[in-house]
């Protein structure tokens, strides 16, 4: 450990490589509710000493786990196997705007709320706004390819980022997409996008800005039940509008969400839906009328709107600190990610009621309807081993019935530790392999990340093992 | 896996003043706290983060670690600002959190006979005594302004002892004449509507005797009757965040038995620091009988000068005051007591004063009480950063709540060299009114 350690300082600086228990036990977690401890955590200022930590790394046979500012919510920037935890939060400066190209060139540590406002002087932003945006960083949301409410109509991450220097595992800096909107050849900037930091390192991010609209109206539709909410967004979906956002919180979301924030959502409403919608003027205008009648058809007892900014902010506020909210109902929660098509989020909200009756454990919901993107919201206290596990089950009670639904995993938090158990509920072990083959491709090896994304038990010795790999070799690996 | 090498054993928290199990999981950590804090944003370092700094909490407290320096030292670079709290959806306590984990370490790990003489003087003598304070300031004004700083300057001793050195350099001016508590009641102008009793501080009158001054003026200008009694002491607020929960229980029921007892409708300060600390005293002195109900209606009795001024409604000067200022957010107001309009309002009310807002006026400028004294680097770059902020603004006026921010936002000006004065809101509201007929 000590020449490691030593290479290390000298390429950052004392200050930069930690490895004090109290230095290492504030970085064994992220948002979510796994926890595991790096050996040793590395905080490089540049793409050098990005390279220079891959290196080092590397030479001493040790894994590095890159990691944004902790706030993901699958445990990806955990570092499960120990080795080095390399946070990129120095690296936090916005590069260049180009207002005609509308492009930003940010480094990984930028805050992703920090480029809207960097953009906003020239009438654009990025689209992609995760609930955490406030703290969470690019580099985080390139590598778990995160969504935000606003992903129904523009896209999750990967529709806005046009490339990205990188940094391989033998210290080589590359650049995959480019500043350009168009390129050619393999897409390697769609493969490295939610690869949790398994097969390289970001340590420059081009995205696509796009233009300000002109109009914003948030609506506020107040339920007596979820039900009614959810027949409500299908209706909306068949109309024809897409708007930019419908959100849902619950019953439970709304009774933490309301002390936390006074958004001003009424105590006693069994849901409520956000609707957002935007563009030119005289459409959002007439669109804003259809989806306020819409609601009221489907059983609104009241809607609001909002256009002015300040409104607007209050009642979104309570959606985007709805999760932190919940903090205030029990110590620690388990928040999951599935998707279900759009036309059953009324049954996967039923199946929830009863998976939470069967463990005994509260489930807020506080999701993205539009996309039938659920945030189930199992709420228990990690300091109750059974609760912690009777949380798990649930979860995974949970993720099952997604897929059973015709749905997904993961809308936008990613594998990362906490969904790799359920992976082959969804893809074959041909469709796993073709996956695994990625890491001998990119020469990853257990370089980066290890232990990630993959069913338990696809490590080092099984990858090895993997027919892939017996085919391509082991120099592929190396 | 991850080797532990971390002990479990008992919680090193222990006795009065512990922090509380109930408020310490009340934080999921979600890292909405992040980019709020100073330390963090400065540092990007999850150690230096309110997120990080509980985890350490929680991590003495489930005996994974112990009070152990390393472990202290990140507690001790936290500024108590509390924008972390003003931002927490889950609502962690987070400034109370702090104050009892400092308890903790004060009473377990007093530190160094250097530091320990340091605390006793100034936790245990100079705020609770508040004469004591004053003939110090008064040595240090005399050394200010007789030939003595000169000598000492030419001669360079100072460079031998550079702590010494730029602690010298950071004194605040110490000329202004000096503010009285002597019991003294000032008549409201015009007919009277409230009888208010003005917190006098510690520093602020000596610091910044003209703006006391300015508080009475602007307050009976307001119809209101303004007494200044003479029984009363520093509110207690260094002392709560350095630890010295005790101490700052003695200052509190004095303060207390003072102020009830003057038979008035409200207590009113012109620091920000201290208005925080004294509605917190029902939280200070929960745990005694004889004191929690007369605190708790105490606490409900305090408001912050602009809070106070803003709710009669303030009345607007007759002549304008033609001036660009920019705002800067004492935490204590802005995080503690969540106030940011209040101080903005009273700007408003005066006819001819354009407010230019600066990026991050909320965000701390590094005063944060003796951490200007004990934590000198980041507090430093703290003060670069608000400076160019406020720079930024084109203003030439800084206004703000509370007198650290100003003696931090002083020193910040002279150092860079920029002529941008630093006042109180108060001292522009009084400036306005003197200008009436004029």
């Amino acid at each position: 450990m000590e020449p490691l350690i030593k290479e290390l300082r000298q390429a950052l600086g004392r200050r930069y490589v930690m490895q004090q228990p109290e230095e290492l036990l504030v970085y064994e977690y992220d948002g979510s509710v796994e926890r595991a401890a790096p050996q040793i955590v590395a905080v490089p200022a540049d793409t050098e000493q990005v390279s220079q930590v891959v290196s080092v790394a590397r030479k001493h046979g040790v894994s590095v786990v890159p990691r944004g500012a902790g706030t993901g919510l699958s445990g990806g920037a955990i570092p499960a196997m120990g080795g080095i935890l390399m946070p990129l939060t120095r690296m936090n400066r916005i590069i260049e705007i180009d207002a005609e190209q509308r492009m930003a060139l940010v480094e990984p540590g930028v805050v992703n709320i920090d480029i809207s406002k960097a953009a906003e002087p020239f009438g654009l932003r990025y689209a992609p706004d995760p609930s955490s945006q406030k703290a969470c960083t690019i580099g985080g949301n390139v590598a778990e390819n995160a969504g935000g409410p606003h992903c129904l109509a523009y896209g999750v991450t990967t529709n806005h980022v046009l490339g990205m220097e990188t940094v391989l595992a033998d210290g080589s800096v590359i650049w995959v997409g480019g500043r350009q909107h168009e390129s050619i050849g393999y897409d390697l900037r769609g493969v490295l996008i939610g690869s949790e930091g398994t097969l390289a390192v970001t340590t420059k991010v081009a995205v696509r800005l796009q233009s300000l609209p002109e109009l914003v109206t948030t609506m506020l539709a107040i339920f007596q039940g979820e039900d009614e909410a959810s027949a409500a967004v299908s209706a909306i979906i068949a109309s024809g509008i897409v708007p930019a956002a419908i959100e849902m919180m619950d019953k439970l979301t709304i009774q933490a969400v309301e002390p936390a924030i006074h958004a001003g959502y009424p105590a006693d409403a069994g849901a409520v839906l956000l609707v957002e919608v935007e563009g030119l003027r005289e459409s959002v205008v007439e669109e804003a009328v259809e989806v306020q009648e819409i609601c009221r058809a489907s059983g609104a007892t009241e809607v609001r709107v909002a256009d002015d900014p300040a409104e607007r902010e209050r009642l979104w506020a309570g959606r985007k600190t709805a999760l932190g909210a919940l903090g205030r109902l029990a110590p620690s929660y388990y928040l999951l990610d599935g998707v279900v098509p759009r036309t059953r989020v009324m049954d996967a909200l039923r199946r929830i009621r009863e998976i939470s009756e069967e463990y005994g454990l509260p489930i807020a919901n506080v999701f993205h309807a539009g996309d039938g993107n659920l945030h189930p919201c199992i709420l228990f206290d990690e300091r109750i081993e059974d609760e912690k596990r009777r949380s798990k089950e649930a979860g995974g009670a949970i993720l099952r019935a997604c897929i059973e639904l015709g749905g997904a995993l993961s809308g936008e938090h990613g594998v990362g530790l906490e969904k790799q158990e359920y992976m082959d509920l969804c893809f074959s072990e041909a469709d796993l392999e073709a996956m695994a083959r990625l890491n001998p491709g990119f020469g990853s090896g257990e370089t980066f990340n290890p232990g990630k994304i993959f069913p338990t038990g696809a490590t080092c010795v099984e990858l090895l093992q993997h027919p892939a790999i017996t085919r391509l070799g082991l120099d592929a690996f190396v | 896996m991850v080797e532990k090498t971390w002990k479990v054993g008992v919680s090193a928290f222990q006795g009065q003043d512990a922090p509380q199990e109930e408020d310490l999981y009340s934080c999921v950590h979600c890292g909405l706290c992040l980019n709020a804090c100073p330390t963090y944003v400065e540092t990007g370092l999850e150690t230096e983060s309110p997120r990080g700094r509980i985890a350490l909490m929680k991590a003495v407290f489930e005996g994974r670690i112990g009070l152990e320096q390393g472990v202290i030292n990140h507690w001790d670079a936290c500024l108590q600002c509390r924008a972390c709290e003003a931002v927490c959806p889950s609502g962690v306590p987070y400034g109370r959190l702090m104050e009892q984990t400092q308890a903790q370490v004060k009473r377990q790990r007093p530190g160094s006979m250097f530091g320990r003489i340091g605390s006793w003087v100034a936790y245990k003598q100079l705020l609770p005594n508040l004469g004591q304070l004053k003939l110090l300031v008064r040595v240090l004004r005399m050394y200010q302004q007789s030939g003595i700083r000169r000598l000492v300057h030419a001669t360079r001793i100072l460079q031998l002892l550079p702590g010494i050195g730029e602690a010298e350099a950071s004194l605040p001016d110490l000329s202004k004449p000096f503010f009285d508590a002597k019991g003294q009641v000032h008549l409201a102008r015009g007919t009277r509507k409230h009888r208010v009793a003005l917190l006098s501080g510690c520093v602020m009158p000596l610091v910044h005797g003209p703006t006391m001054d300015a508080a009475v003026r602007v307050l009976t200008r307001n119809g209101c009757e303004v007494v200044v009694p003479a029984d009363q002491g520093c509110c207690g607020a260094l002392n709560t965040h350095g630890g010295e929960r005790d101490a700052a229980r003695d200052m509190a029921r004095r303060n207390i038995d003072t102020f009830l007892g003057a038979g008035v409708d409200a207590v009113v300060t012109a620091s920000a620091g201290c208005g925080a600390s004294m509605k917190e005293y029902d939280v200070l002195l929960c745990d005694d009988p004889a004191y929690a109900d007369k605190a708790t209606r105490f606490s409900e009795m305090v408001q912050d000068i602009t809070e106070f001024l803003a709710s009669l409604p303030v009345e607007s000067p007759k002549t304008p005051l033609n001036v660009q200022v920019t705002y800067q957010d004492s935490c204590h107001l802005a995080h503690a007591q969540r106030l940011t309009a209040p101080p903005r309002t009273v700007l408003g009310a005066i006819p001819g004063l354009e407010l230019v807002e600066m990026e991050h006026s909320d965000r701390c400028c590094g005063a944060g009480g003796a951490y200007q004294l004990t934590q000198r680097e980041m507090s430093g770059q703290l003060r670069t950063h608000k400076l160019e902020d406020a720079i930024a603004t084109g203003a030439k006026i800084i206004a703000t709540a509370n007198p650290g921010c100003m003696m931090q936002m002083e020193l910040g000006a002279k150092q860079a060299g920029v002529a941008i004065k630093v006042c109180h809101v108060v001292d522009l509201l009084d400036e306005a009114y003197r200008g009436e007929g004029a």
